[in-house]
């Protein structure tokens, strides 16, 4: 997962001419300690540091109606976006329906130039028209199985489970 | 999380989980008031009616400003400039309501059960904003929510409610609220207004304010509630002043208490150490 990681870093740093403008925003709840990842990884590649924020779409989701009480994490984005080049970070890209919410709630922090998307995995079957731009690896699946990515800092060793439902 | 209600009647009903759900979801939310942009869509082409048959400041103002920052479409309905002076039951009043279609009413009414016979009566989400001196379920979440930001939890915490219980519903709900998050809950009045028979509730009852507010870490002070009080409960106001009050009793025997005890008024808005 590491490798898979490092090799997305040095492909944002090698697609983006003006470094200093990009930012990481990960997504809750699996994205964001992905971007934390990711963050430390540019951050050796291209010698200085950069924002890192956390970004929590619940609100701004089009299935709200079905659901029972989304579980609200933080937003946490303590710089301007207006103008930078924001790389969204997610576990899992599925039907794409998580990105297009994120897009909208990011649209109320400001105006970035850019945004890109990095994924860990890419499993196929988009209902919208989205796309990553740094995936870490595709897996294509079937509607009847399910992919959850397990992280360190949640408490499970790094691994990428695939199941049949 | 846990939520799976239609209906926000009372906290009487409420589980722990429940009641945490409520308020992990407001802390989240109350990022969206801090931002430039403080809206999101989340009740976006969804109608509510604010249906206040009592008078209302506190609670109308921030139960509609809510409502905008979810973007939803409001409609505003109060018994002054309204069919219900006219002589309109709550039935048909509702009926009206459910003709157009609201997804949620919120409503203020001065007869307890008033929300719950709503909730029987039409097909929208009824959330209960005061309902006779029965319960105010968002006052008491209310509450909780400034009290876990100021402490930082609830549980063991000793509160202390002091004035007119008997005829406040902001006294119920809190009651039911922080003894279901697991506090020590001490009520406090003149024996007229904080009957012994609370003590069913599970909290203590004490009419000795010193006593109450010793170990107190948190007190929430209570409005008499003269409008409800059908005949007269006490000698005199200045007797109750004098006792009972801020600059009283309360006042003087403040500075005995806990090193930190905050104080929260019924909006829950006021706070000092």
């Amino acid at each position: 997962m590491q490798r898979a990681l490092t090799r997305i870093g040095h492909e944002i740093a090698e697609a983006n001419d003006a470094i200093e403008d990009i930012v990481l925003i990960g997504i809750q709840r699996g994205g964001v300690p992905l971007a934390k990842r990711l963050g430390s990884i540019l951050a050796e590649i291209l010698g200085h540091a950069l924002p890192v924020g956390s970004l929590d779409v619940s609100m701004h989701r089009d299935d709200l109606d079905r659901r029972m009480a989304p579980d609200v994490q933080p937003t946490d984005i303590t710089f301007d976006v207006t103008g930078k080049t924001v790389v969204l970070v997610d576990d899992v890209l599925f039907s794409g329906r998580t990105i297009r919410a994120a897009m909208d709630a990011l649209n109320d922090f400001g105006r970035p130039r850019r945004i890109q998307l990095a994924v860990l995995i890419d499993r196929g079957h988009r209902d919208l028209p989205i796309r990553a731009d740094f995936v870490g690896k595709n897996v294509p699946t079937s509607l009847d199985e399910s992919v959850k990515v397990h992280l360190s800092e949640m408490g499970n060793p790094d691994e990428v489970i695939l199941r049949r439902k | 999380m846990s939520w799976h209600r239609k209906h926000l009647l009372d906290i009487e009903s409420l589980t722990r989980e429940e009641i945490q759900t409520v308020l992990e979801t407001a802390r989240a939310f109350k990022a969206v008031g801090e931002r430039a942009i403080k809206k999101v869509p989340a009740l976006r082409g969804k109608t509510v009616v604010n249906l206040f048959v009592e008078p209302s400041t506190r609670t109308r103002i921030s139960v509609e400003l809510a409502e905008q920052r979810l973007s939803a479409d409001i409609i505003n309905f109060t018994a002054e400039a309204s069919s219900l002076k006219k002589g309109e039951t709550l039935r048909d009043t509702a009926r009206n309501l459910e003709a157009l279609n609201a997804d949620f009413i919120v409503i203020r009414h001065s007869a307890s059960g008033a929300p719950h016979f709503l909730a029987r009566t039409i097909k929208s989400s009824v959330i209960n904003a005061g309902d006779g001196a029965h319960e105010h379920p968002t006052q008491a979440l209310l509450d909780a929510f400034t009290i876990l930001e100021n402490k930082g939890r609830i549980e063991g915490l000793n509160v202390t409610i002091l004035g007119d219980i008997l005829y406040s519903r902001v006294a119920r709900s809190n009651i039911w609220a922080l003894t279901k998050l697991g506090a020590r809950v001490t009520l406090c009045g003149p024996a007229t207004l904080a009957p012994k028979v609370f003590e069913q509730m599970g909290c203590r009852v004490t009419h000795n304010v010193e006593d109450a507010i010793r170990e107190a870490d948190i007190i929430n002070l209570l409005r008499i509630q003269h409008e409800r009080q059908r005949k007269s409960m006490f000698p005199s106001l200045g007797e109750y002043e004098s006792f009972w009050s801020d600059e009283g009793a309360v006042g003087e025997n403040e500075t005995r208490g806990h090193d930190h005890a905050s104080r929260t008024d019924q909006s829950g808005c006021r706070n000092r150490q």
